[in-house]
């Protein structure tokens, strides 16, 4: 370097030059960047933050004011209420005008339903809606081993969008080449910008393939046990999810041996609940409703819009970086309220006075 | 700054093109058209050839021209024979091995049977071009230093392409011909036997590599620094010690108690280049056939230490089972 930039060749230096810029250019800002220890000392087991983020707005959406509960049942009040029968007017009403802030601000009302007759299913985005009204109650109520208190609500994967920003389809089958070129699901630019296999979503959050491929045992036995390829199938859904939480392995294995629980963090028993909670949803509501989608929402082989770790994570590793809009929206918990009785006073935030409620379906105002 | 301390050769002595020391037997007729490249000469010696290809030069590369051909065109085919695709996502293409449904047998062309012909040539025209490397060295009377040097970097080759996978019973264990795919086979293959760090012939080849770079960079400053004084010429003074060597030689005394002679460095080097991949295809050969999870071997050996546990016990959900830091684990 110091040879070439005293030479009498300033093209070279030049060029020497702009070959160190270029490199260092391609490096992350320490200055960006955070190192936290969060394992034994000397262990690497660290989480390095601020590095590089999925471009997702993580801001939480002005809560409605409560309303206070009490009043007529919608379902006796509004026709085809199927889903929400325990919620009164004022409950009901209040999340609807929330779900349309969250889900729909564009289109407002009419993205759902149709002009002028509020109990009509015509249009499939209320046949989806419903039912997934349906699972977020069952997210709520049944995973809390996964989403423990601060549970979810629509805003959690919809973020202003009518369908999440975040989901999967399966590929098109990749043997379309009759005698070369065989691509075997892999080898193209895919998760983590790696050559590893791009559809490892089928096998385990909609198929129950086994995630686990490390050998419990230490000395071979005559079960040669997992391939190559399924290791590279769980290494890419593992990159999936450090991509979608914004972590390193570690933020919940100890990287010299990723298999061990007794090393791990207390991170991966939240995610293996995770995991299997996708698998629920995408099996038990998505794939289900396959049939009310028109096509153009579909994927390339027909299939629906899926759940991945992406779809509520969005970058970090607690969605919306951990802020509760559940507990702004008791609506959303299942079986609450019971039916004849009026919201529980907790259940309400402070300094909400009632009558506040908004009485007309809001115009788009965005979230 | 005196010549020979500098990065490149700068000055360049021209001669008529010399065609070599006559061989121990009659090799027909050399290439008279050797010809001087400038460039090479600042790096090594400016003058090229002449090159004796030979049938086995001719047959090696003839292997090796296919091998490349399978595997590129099925690069190509790969992105429906789009150039601009081709070029932009080179790095991420592969020529897949057979999936392990397949085991042993020969699988149709594009299920893993152009990584089998691929595979067959490269190594037809590595063997080939190994038997031509010993072939040139006695003819000239030398040692077979250089082949065999090259027989242990094709040892760690068969172990992963070819004795490996007959042994574990599949091609599906092979590696792939891509740039990354080969890395994150290679990243896959540690994760799946429990990480590969804690191998011992990992770590062998691993020390053999360092210490490889290690010498040459060693070797490489002592015969450059004593240059001035004759030091390039090793092998006379491996006979007729001058001062370079003297001085070269106390000066390692000095710093470190001990050298090498200007002879023995030389093997010295040559065991440690040989020795890397000799170890690592040891170890990848026990990974897998012997071996299934070197963690716990290392566990089970006192190899792997033990850590105590920063948080509280985990349960792992799959078995309920609560799992508690091995015992010994000292804070």
């Amino acid at each position: 370097m110091m040879a070439l930039l005293t030479s009498r060749h300033p093209v070279a230096a030049a060029f020497a030059l702009a070959g160190v810029l270029a490199l260092v250019a391609g490096c992350e800002n320490p200055a960006n960047t955070s190192v936290q220890q969060q394992g034994y000392r000397g262990t690497g087991m660290v989480a390095v933050s601020g590095a590089r983020a999925l471009a997702v707005n993580n801001a939480i959406p002005e809560p409605m004011a409560p309303v206070p509960g009490g009043g007529p049942l919608a379902k006796d009040i509004y026709q085809n209420i199927q889903v929400l029968t325990d919620l009164d007017v004022g409950q009901f009403t209040r999340l609807m005008t929330a779900i349309t802030q969250w889900v729909a601000p564009e289109q407002g009302c009419a993205y759902c339903h149709a002009d002028g007759d509020n109990a009509s299913d015509a249009k499939y985005q209320k046949v989806v809606s419903r039912r997934m009204l349906e699972m977020t109650r069952h997210i709520n109520g049944e995973w809390t081993t996964h989403v423990a208190q601060t549970g979810v609500t629509c805003y959690t994967c919809h973020r202003g969008n009518n369908v999440p920003a975040q989901k999967w389809f399966a590929p098109a089958d990749p043997h379309t080449r009759r005698s070369a070129g065989n691509r075997a699901g892999q080898n193209a630019p895919g998760i983590g910008l790696t050559a590893l296999p791009g559809d490892p979503f089928s096998a385990y959050l909609t198929g129950d393939s086994d995630i686990r491929v490390v050998a419990s045992n230490a000395l071979a036995t005559a079960d040669r046990g997992a391939t190559i390829q399924d290791t590279e199938r769980t290494y890419a859904f593992m990159t999936h999810i450090t991509e979608s939480l914004g972590v390193n392995c570690t933020g919940c294995h100890n990287t010299r041996s990723y298999f061990a629980w007794d090393q791990s963090r207390p991170q991966r028993v939240p995610a293996w609940h995770g995991i299997r909670m996708a698998r629920d949803l995408n099996n038990n509501y998505l794939i289900p409703l396959t049939g009310a989608f028109p096509a153009e929402r579909l994927g390339p082989t027909g299939d629906v819009a899926k759940i991945s770790c992406a779809t509520c994570h969005q970058g970090v590793s607690k969605p919306l970086n951990g802020v509760s809009m559940l507990k702004d929206y008791p609506e959303l918990l299942p079986g609450k309220p019971a039916p004849t009785q009026p919201l529980p006073e907790e259940a309400a935030p402070e300094g909400a006075a009632p009558g506040e409620a908004p009485t007309a379906m809001p115009t788009a105002t965005g979230a | 700054m005196a010549e020979y301390q500098n990065i490149f050769t700068r000055v360049q002595v021209r001669a008529p093109a010399y065609a070599g020391v006559p061989a121990s037997v009659a090799d027909g007729p050399r290439n008279p058209k050797s010809f001087f490249i400038h460039l090479l000469g600042r790096v090594g010696d400016a003058q090229v050839g002449p090159i004796r290809l030979g049938w086995l030069g001719v047959a090696s590369l003839i292997c090796g021209f296919i091998a490349i051909e399978i595997i590129g065109l099925n690069m190509w085919a790969s992105v429906d024979w789009n150039p601009l695709q081709f070029v932009r996502q080179l790095f991420w293409l592969a020529l897949e091995p057979p999936s392990p449904e397949y085991g042993l047998s020969i699988p149709p062309l594009n299920e893993g049977g152009w990584w089998l012909m691929a595979g067959f040539f490269l190594t037809a025209s590595i063997i080939l071009w190994w038997f031509r490397l010993y072939h040139r060295a006695r003819l000239l009377g030398m040692g077979t230093h250089v082949a065999w040097a090259f027989a242990a970097a094709i040892w760690l080759y068969l172990v992963l392409g070819f004795i490996r996978p007959v042994m574990m019973g599949s091609w599906s264990e092979a590696v792939p011909f891509g740039i990354f795919p080969h890395l994150d086979w290679t990243a896959a293959f540690s994760i799946r036997y429990g990480n590969l760090f804690y191998n011992p012939f990992h770590m062998l080849s691993i020390a053999f590599l360092y210490g490889s770079a290690l010498l040459f960079a060693m070797h490489a400053a002592t015969i450059l620094a004593t240059g001035r004084f004759g030091g390039e010429r090793e092998i006379e003074q491996v006979l007729d010690r001058g001062t370079a060597a003297e001085r070269g030689a106390l000066f390692w005394r000095w710093t470190m108690g001990f050298n090498a002679n200007i002879e023995s460095i030389h093997r010295w080097a040559w065991w440690f280049a040989v020795l890397c991949p000799l170890t690592g295809g040891i170890g990848i050969l026990l990974t897998g056939t012997a071996v299934d999870n070197w963690y716990l071997w290392a566990v089970n050996h006192g190899v792997a230490p033990a850590y105590p546990a920063v948080g509280p016990p985990i349960i792992d959900p799959a078995t309920g089972a609560v799992l508690t830091p091995p015992a010994g684990a000292q804070p």
